[in-house]
């Protein structure tokens, strides 16, 4: 059974094999969605993310969650030579690039929980599956023509990784390097596959925010597999990449 | 003998595991040159973990960073002032702190003493990369179950709607 809802300020989608319509756990992951979305949208004048960027709350008085992702962000930005930085060029902190995949992760450990096998959790082209599809094979995914959204430039195969999308489409300033102050526009899209959306995510901002050398930034980290994009529509793909095509 | 066997043999045993704990990496990790906004971190023997970071000249709220660990100690109510920490052995060198509380909680943390550089970073080294396979992209007719990839809509009109459709509740 699947279905889709838009939370987050993106279309969700969660297909459970074997779960009859009416299971309350598809109201629970969205409704986990949106309680990701009140605490840390930026887009929000009242979540805590934005509190906090108006310095209202000590830190003494962050949420768990808060915390969480402000500790993660900082192993990413030690992990990624400080291409990954949550702390924005006017000050403010925006943690999108690393909340998408953990709440992702997080709604497919909660079906996990539930003893689901066979699933996966879909938010703005972030993936995590588990097992197989209703046909009992790998999940197919289709990576998105950068340059034409109605049309699919790449088929992979996964069964419980997760699968991470970066990019910029049309002339949106999505993502931008931390260290230069700017949008790369060498590169248009940048995928990864990793042992879950949490890492392919991360890892995902951070080497699309370094341009064409990302790819080598996945290409030396272990367990990570990409495809990057250019501007000219030329694709580079890791060593292990190829595995995953379909 | 036997005595003397057994107690050679714990002793052996001992030194094994003292070698081994100190062989354990101790990650530190410092911002690469040019940054003045620098947040560092710090593992001692694998217990307590603190995040401090130095708060931005003329705000004397925290800029960010996290706190992990011993929450005990920030949610406590302090006396207003600057106290200066012991200087701790890190193992790679001295570690000394200093805190400052204003309105009786903690709102910035200072280093005084911290080791030599020990930089974690990731070097990208073109040379030593090896070629990686590319190709023209062409549109694919297989059928799937999911799409991967940033939304059609510009992500600024995405997330401005979904914040006016909240103040519609």
């Amino acid at each position: 059974m699947k279905k889709e809802k838009d939370a987050m300020g993106m279309p969700v989608s969660v297909e459970i094999v074997g779960a009859p319509a009416d299971d309350p756990v598809f109201g629970e992951v969205f409704s986990y969605f949106d309680y990701v979305d009140r605490k840390f949208s930026t887009y929000r004048d009242e979540s805590e993310i934005s509190m906090i960027n108006r310095n209202e709350i000590g830190m003494e008085d962050w949420s768990d969650d808060m915390k969480e992702i402000f500790s993660l962000s900082e192993k990413t930005k030690n992990e990624t030579g400080g291409f990954f930085d949550i702390k924005k060029p006017d000050g403010k902190y925006d943690p999108s690039g690393i909340v998408k995949g953990w709440a992702i992760k997080n709604a497919a450990e909660l079906l996990k929980r539930r003893g689901f096998k066979n699933f996966f959790v879909e938010a703005g082209g972030d993936i995590q599956t588990g097992g197989k599809s209703e046909k009992g094979e790998p999940w197919r995914i289709g990576i998105r023509n950068p340059f034409n959204m109605d049309e699919i430039v790449k088929v992979i195969s996964v069964s419980g990784e997760g699968v991470a999308t970066s990019g910029t489409y049309e002339r949106g300033r999505h993502i931008y390097n931390p260290k230069s102050g700017t949008a790369p526009r060498d590169i248009v899209s940048l995928t990864v596959v990793g042992p879950d959306v949490y890492e392919a995510d991360r890892f995902a901002t951070a080497a699309f925010a370094m341009g064409k050398e990302g790819i080598n930034l996945i290409e030396k980290a272990r367990g990570l597999e990409g495809y990057m994009i250019d501007e000219k529509g030329i694709a580079t793909m890791t060593s292990g990449f190829a595995a995953y095509a379909a | 003998m036997k005595k003397l066997l057994f107690s050679f043999l714990l002793i052996t045993a001992f030194a094994f595991y003292v070698l081994f704990n100190s062989s354990k990496s101790v990650s530190l990790s410092l911002p690469s040159n040019g940054s003045s906004e620098t947040s560092k971190s710090l593992s001692q023997g694998g217990d307590a973990q603190m995040h401090y970071f130095p708060a931005d000249s003329g705000n004397t709220q925290p800029s960010g960073g996290m706190m992990s660990g011993q929450m005990g100690m920030m949610s406590r109510s302090y006396r207003d002032g600057t106290y200066t920490g012991d200087v701790v052995d890190a193992y790679f060198g001295n570690v000394q702190v200093s805190a400052t509380v204003k309105n009786g909680k903690i709102s910035d943390v200072q280093f005084l003493q911290y080791p030599a550089d020990r930089r974690t970073s990731i070097e990208i080294n073109m040379q030593a990369m090896p070629v990686l396979v590319q190709e023209a992209i062409q549109s694919q007719s297989s059928n799937v179950d999911i799409v991967s990839g940033a939304t059609q809509t510009s992500q600024g009109f995405q997330q401005s709607l979904a914040s006016a459709l909240s103040k519609a509740r």
